[in-house]
């Protein structure tokens, strides 16, 4: 394997979940988590998970990532079932989740690091490659604690890029932050998956980030968590997040939104 | 610059003041000794060698108890964090312990080993041991969770999640640890000096035993000084690069 071969796009993967339930016990009694939910992804595709907290949307991810076990039915990237943790599903979380005894580089390395196939030089180049494309070159050698808040993310999103995953899953990797620098990451964002073609899966409670991001958004309501309806955003891109089209259409989901947490789902 | 000319000034107040007490005779001097007379037994003890090599003993037993403590106290603490089993049991015990001032141990440890090397060490090691190990317990249980997770998306798990995550990132527990052990170590090895004559070498402790017999007050006070600056310089040399580093990468206060 070389730095080409590396840095080249291998093809997005498709997602296949069918059926699949989670109960978490609690000391409080059982939470049902997540009900039957059925969700097909296609290659490259960017699908928005929205609902109130609750509705199993970061659940959903969680199983995705192998990072939780589920109840009953499958979860399958390309036709193989998933089990555990994988390279090929790099998340990002609300939380920045850096290291703080690592650099910027240093933490976009620790991902590397547990690749096979290149050599020490080779992982410094790669990860030289996401930091520039996060816009952080020259914060290679910043401590974590004297970033902002933006940047921590930057450096997340370009940790969970540097494996070169065919899927990304992001759980809320926004709602920390606030609206000017959200805004700039939406615009990057959009860049990124253009320039890295990815299979995304980004769960966000804020409908119209998720329209300005989605290929589809999909609603959940609490309660049992449960999938109801599912929108294709078609805009064009890159789309931007004060266009009225984009913001009469997040109004639409937000409408249906309220109409599936306000009716109890029927048992 | 400043900060250092602040505390040398600070300090020769204090001395200034010690001294005009002493002047002013309100206290006899075989109870408050001048600055003067301290100095002229510290110089005296300094150049007839027996000061250095007091030091040298007191720090030898002092070192290798605490690095046994450590190295033992530290995966302890680990697995403690770890493992339910552990914690019910050995961590109750350690907590236990923990609240034993260590002095304590000197009778047991006295008729277990007799007056000797063993005896100084083993009451040092459980000086150490028990705060390092509740001290890295601690740490280890309050990492966020989000570490190992993000970790484990990855591909780290078992043996390289223990050595490049959770050994890493409680390092700050860690240092707090090793620092406050420490200072447990010092105590005890004091107040076991003080307690126990050794043969096989007379340490700090045991010079400011034979200071009370003999009624030096100035030998008294001159060895608590070395105590105090040995207390001092292992604050600025063991722990204080330790602490600047986390301060710049962490960005920690303290």
């Amino acid at each position: 394997m070389n730095l080409v071969t590396e840095l080249a796009n291998p093809p997005p993967a498709k997602l296949h979940i069918n059926g699949v339930s989670k109960t978490f016990t609690t000391q409080r009694g059982s939470v049902h988590a997540l009900d039957k939910a059925t969700l097909t992804v296609s290659e490259g595709e960017f699908v928005c998970l929205v609902g109130p907290s609750g509705c199993g949307k970061s659940t959903l991810l969680n199983l995705i990532a192998g990072l939780d076990t589920f109840d009953s039915g499958t979860v399958q990237m390309d036709g193989q079932p998933v089990t555990g943790p994988g390279r090929e599903r790099m998340m990002m979380f609300q939380e920045h989740a850096l290291f703080p005894w690592l650099d910027v580089m240093g933490n976009v390395l620790f991902s590397l690091n547990l690749k096979p196939g290149l050599n020490k030089q080779e992982h410094v180049e790669v990860a030289k490659y996401y930091l520039q494309l996060v816009g952080l070159e020259r914060f290679m050698h910043a401590n974590i604690h004297e970033l902002s808040g933006g940047m921590k993310q930057r450096v997340a999103l370009a940790r969970a890029l540097a494996p070169n995953p065919r899927v990304l899953l992001m759980d809320e990797p926004f709602a920390a932050l606030d609206a000017m620098t959200r805004e700039q990451l939406y615009v990057d964002l959009q860049k990124i998956c253009k320039a890295r073609e990815k299979t995304v899966i980004f769960v966000t409670h804020n409908v119209r980030e998720a329209v300005c991001l989605g290929n589809r958004v999909v609603l959940f309501s609490p309660n049992p968590g449960r999938i109801r309806e599912e929108f294709i955003v078609n805009l064009p891109r890159p789309r931007d997040i004060n266009d009225p089209a984009l913001a009469g259409m997040a109004g639409e989901i937000t409408k249906a939104l309220k109409g599936h947490t306000a009716k109890p789902a029927e048992e | 610059m400043k900060r250092l000319l602040l505390a040398s000034l600070f300090f020769i107040g204090l001395i200034l003041i010690w001294h005009f007490i002493v002047v002013a005779e309100i206290w006899s001097p075989v109870l408050l000794p001048g600055p003067a007379s301290v100095g002229s037994y510290l110089w005296a003890a300094a150049t007839d060698g027996s000061l250095a090599e007091a030091s040298w003993v007191t720090m030898k037993r002092l070192m290798i108890g605490y690095l046994i403590g450590c190295v033992i106290g530290l995966p302890l603490g680990m697995l403690t964090a770890r493992s339910k089993t552990l914690n019910d049991t050995l961590g109750v015990l350690a907590l236990g312990l923990q609240t034993l001032p260590s002095v304590c141990w000197v009778p047991l440890a006295l008729l277990w080993f007799g007056q000797s090397e063993s005896a100084m060490l083993f009451v040092v090691i459980m000086g150490t041991l028990w705060s390092v190990l509740i001290a890295v317990d601690n740490g280890v249980r309050n990492l966020p969770p989000i570490y190992t997770r993000a970790a484990r998306t990855m591909g780290s798990n078992g043996f390289h999640t223990l050595r490049h995550v959770i050994l890493p990132a409680s390092m700050p527990y860690v240092i707090s640890g090793m620092k406050q052990g420490w200072a447990f170590a010092w105590r005890s090895l004091m107040a076991a000096e003080i307690y126990v004559t050794l043969l096989t070498g007379y340490g700090l402790g045991h010079l400011l035993h034979f200071g009370r017999e003999l009624n030096a007050m100035d030998q008294v006070i001159g060895i608590m000084l070395i105590i105090v600056l040995i207390g001092l310089l292992a604050d600025k040399v063991l722990f204080s690069p330790w602490e600047r580093f986390l301060h710049r990468r962490w960005g920690l206060n303290g």
